[in-house]
């Protein structure tokens, strides 16, 4: 344990190096408000050449208004930026870009309708006689793709290729100019075991060229790898920058968290029965999932787990009538048919989708609409909308599920991830389904609210109903399952529960064909 | 962000909020009322208002209709050619029905017009929900059609009403009903239905749910192909009331019948606060948007200070105004 061995920012220097060494990108005490709320404050970090250093932190811990900071898309409210020694100020991102700071974003921004070759160079075209040089740049971005051990071919439409490869093609895009700093947010969230090797290479060649690496991620066991030095970010704040080989997983999600880890999920309730309640027979979903058959049980929390990509949320999406797919699905024995969303929630199967702003909710609408969206029909029997009635569903859906907000006449866009996720969950249950299936059920949520959560999750399983849940973070789906299936390439690599259910174990089946092979799947 | 944040008690104020994107068009319309009667106090007249606002009328109905297809993110390029296509069928049902039905052909001809309407929209609603096909592309195309179809069924020329009918007919356009004239009423009538139904019936949430996110509609288990297909139908059935209105005001429909209407509907829509992306719907704000169409109109032509033959170009000016007002006021 060292968290101890905290390294004083102003005069740490490169062990052996008899000077310091000088930083190439220095902040300052940088601290960025929007109005009345604090976003970052006072946050100091060096990054010296050849080095590689991480920043964690929770999601709203500020990890991206940092970076984003450092790019040029926003300006700091206080504090100061310096490059070598020099003080800088970015007011675009494209000045940050001429000063050497290439930032590679954790969304994929690319254009679809163009090929590989156009996305590196947009908008710095290379040009020969005042036209367009195709064939040089082509040419570049070939070779920019082999060094980084990309495949696609450079003509290719962005459309055409992989959530991976075009993780891929934006980081070439990022590289493809010398920069004296590379910024990663969070890089690895597409990509699979293999590809996130070969990235984890990438990053470590250029901390051999003498590049200075900011590593954002949630990844730790990434983190543990790569990082020179950890800085951790807290609602905001800093906590510290330590030595990254100093410092162990836990030891990180600790200085996140700011509190023991166990007390973020509930004690585990016996409720679970050996009742199927939904059982599915043979799920097919074309491009994305092969033969999947399981079973819920009543009382019983069963998690999903994999790596993205695996087919989890494409397998219940197929078994739901959202996207093409065949199953033989029972509910409490008897064979039931599903065609569409509707046909599986009068059936009583409710699904929350794990994009909560793109499908869930409609951000521009009153919370009382988005409320009775999904139970229209029983909620308001007849022809018109019941208001009154509405208007104290809502009521008790914020007292019950502790949404917080400013007024009721509040739009469901203004309410913070949380209070959304909440909403979302009251929004399916007033349909009163006996399985619940929740996709990422706190992604991109505080950690009071990821509690908060649980505790309704646990709540559902001892009304007796099932419920499903679907996450990537193995440690969540371990603090509250009874049971874990897990996923990988489309089809069941095996399962969990009680004593084999661990994080490594999961993360083993979800990776590797060997344990494919030794597990046979599940019957 | 954190677990310490307060809980505010949560106040309802949803009554009281008062937003100046959804009164612009009323203000305008007020505006546009006291800019008339500066230039010309006869404007203000009973008799000039109720003019300009029954030649409204046809434009008002049709744009109830195209306040739902827009709200449910969609777009009806063909309105027009529609309104030309109903009175060419309905006209020509009448008149074969005059010498049987006498006046009865009257009522039969304006349910034929109804029906016409349902199964156009019935047919623009299919295109572009089962065919998956782009509004603008789907409706361009239909448009033709409906305007080939008059063309070809007028010989290019016109096909009038019977005379046995024409005076029976006269009043639902010429017509009044305690002082108001009769276009008036329907088009009141077809406004408060519309805004009943889009206001506050389940099938009006839905509509502004399938076009403000079609995902969460349909994740949310609404049949968004049902909804749009219904916005159509709406659409097709307030063309055909327009149409009953229009045909008694020439006797006769021609190729040129409704032409560009579409234009004017969309315009009265869209300066009315509907967003042309979809999700948000405003009748009674399209009302007053089809009336200020109309009282442009009327000013320019009361007033020297423009050509009447501008008309046009500042209806143009005025939807480009409407777009950047409900661009910044977001």
């Amino acid at each position: 344990m060292s968290i101890a061995a905290r390294i004083d920012t102003d005069r740490f220097a490169a062990p052996g190096d008899a000077l310091p060494v000088a930083p190439v990108l220095r902040a300052e005490g940088v601290s960025k408000q929007y109005g009345t709320v604090t976003v970052l404050s006072d946050v100091t970090l060096d990054i010296l050449p050849g080095e590689i250093h991480a920043v964690i932190g929770e999601n709203g811990a500020g990890k991206s208004t940092f970076m984003r900071l450092l790019s040029g898309y926003i300006e700091p409210t206080q504090g100061a930026l310096s490059m070598a020694g020099q003080r800088v100020r970015f007011t675009r991102p494209d000045q940050a870009q001429a000063a050497g700071i290439a930032l590679v974003h954790q969304e994929i921004l690319l254009a679809e309708a163009l090929t590989v070759t156009d996305n590196l160079f947009l908008g710095r075209e290379l040009t020969k006689g005042g036209m367009v040089d195709d064939a040089r740049m082509r040419r570049l971005a070939a070779a920019k793709l082999a060094e980084l051990g990309c495949e696609v071919p450079a003509t290719a439409l962005v459309h055409d290729i992989s959530l991976a490869d075009r993780q891929m093609v934006q980081i070439a895009r990022a590289l493809l100019d010398e920069h004296r700093v590379v910024i990663f947010d969070e890089p690895t969230a597409v990509l699979t075991g293999g590809e996130i090797e070969r990235l984890l290479a990438i990053i470590f060649e250029l901390k051999a060229r003498g590049i200075a690496v900011l590593y954002i991620s949630h990844r730790l066991d990434e983190v543990q790898r790569l990082a020179d030095k950890v800085t951790v970010l807290r609602d905001g704040k800093m906590v510290g920058t330590y030595p990254g080989h100093t410092l162990s997983q836990i030891d990180m999600a600790r200085l996140m968290v700011g509190r023991e880890l166990a007390a973020l999920y509930p004690q585990k309730q016996a409720t679970r029965t050996n009742q199927p309640m939904l059982s599915v027979l043979n799920a097919m979903v074309p491009g994305f999932v092969r033969d999947v058959s399981f079973s819920a049980h009543k009382g019983e929390i069963l998690g999903f787990a994999g790596m993205i990509g695996a087919g989890r949320t494409e397998l219940f999406e197929g078994i739901l009538g959202l996207r093409p797919g065949t199953a033989t699905v029972e509910l409490n024995g008897a064979p039931i048919r599903i065609r569409s969303q509707r046909e599986a929630l009068d059936a009583g199967i409710a699904y929350l989708t794990e994009d909560r702003k793109g499908k869930g909710l409609l951000l521009q609408e009153r919370l009382g609409p988005n409320l009775t969206l999904s139970a229209l029909a029983s909620f308001h029997p007849g022809l018109v909308v019941k208001r009154a009635r509405e208007a104290e569903a809502l009521g008790q859906a914020v007292s019950t599920y502790d949404i917080r907000l400013k007024s009721l006449g509040a739009r469901a866009g203004q309410l913070s991830g949380g209070n959304q996720q909440k909403l979302l969950l009251a929004k399916v249950l007033l349909t009163d389904p006996s399985v619940v299936i929740i996709d990422e059920p706190t992604r991109g949520i505080d950690i009071a609210n990821k509690a908060q959560i649980y505790g309704f999750i646990q709540d559902l399983v001892r009304q007796g109903k099932a419920c499903i849940v679907i996450s990537s973070e193995m440690q969540e789906l371990v603090g509250i399952c009874d049971r874990i299936i897990v996923m990988r390439e489309g089809r069941i690599s095996g399962e969990v529960s009680g004593e084999t259910m661990t994080e490594s174990q999961i993360a083993l089946l979800a990776t590797s064909e060997r344990a494919h092979v030794a597990q046979g799947g599940m019957k | 962000m954190t677990a310490l944040t307060q809980s505010v008690p949560a106040r309802n104020e949803r009554r009281y909020q008062f937003s100046w994107a959804d009164a612009g068009p009323f203000l305008a319309l007020a505006a546009l009322l006291a800019l008339g009667f500066l230039v010309n106090p006869d404007f203000l007249s009973a008799t000039n208002l109720s003019n300009v606002i029954t030649r409204s009328a046809y434009v008002a109905i049709i744009a109830v209709g195209a306040t739902f297809v827009i709200s449910s993110g969609g777009l009806d390029l063909s309105v027009g050619s529609m309104v030309a296509f109903i009175a060419g069928i309905t006209i020509m049902f009448m008149n074969m029905m005059a010498p049987s039905l006498g006046l009865w052909a009257i009522p039969a001809g304006m349910a034929i017009a109804v029906v016409t309407g349902l199964l156009c929209g019935l047919a623009n609603g299919v295109i572009v929900t089962v065919g998956k096909i782009e509004p603008f592309i789907a409706t361009l195309g239909t448009m033709g059609i409906f305007r080939a179809l008059i063309t070809y069924m007028t010989n290019g020329g016109t096909i009038p009403i019977d005379r046995s009918l024409r005076e029976a007919y006269r009043p639902v356009y010429f017509g009044t009903l305690g002082g108001i004239p009769i276009p008036i009423l329907i088009s009141a009538i077809v406004a408060v239905l519309g805004a009943f139904v889009l206001y506050k019936t389940k099938y009006g949430r839905k509509c502004a749910a399938v076009g403000a996110n079609e995902d969460v509609a349909r994740y949310s288990g609404i049949s968004v192909i049902k909804t749009r297909t219904v916005a159509y139908v709406i659409q097709g059935v307030c063309v055909a009331v327009a149409a009953i209105c229009y045909v008694p005001r020439l006797g006769a429909a021609t190729p040129t019948t409704g032409q560009l209407w579409e234009l004017q509907v969309i315009t009265a829509v869209v300066i009315g606060g509907t967003a042309l992306r979809g999700g948000k719907g405003r009748i009674w704000g399209t009302i007053a948007g089809a009336v200020i169409l109309e009282l442009i109109a009327n000013l320019m032509v009361l007033s020297d200070f423009v050509s009447e033959y501008l008309v046009a170009a500042v209806q143009g000016v005025i939807i480009i105004i409407a777009m950047l007002v409900q661009r910044f006021s977001k």
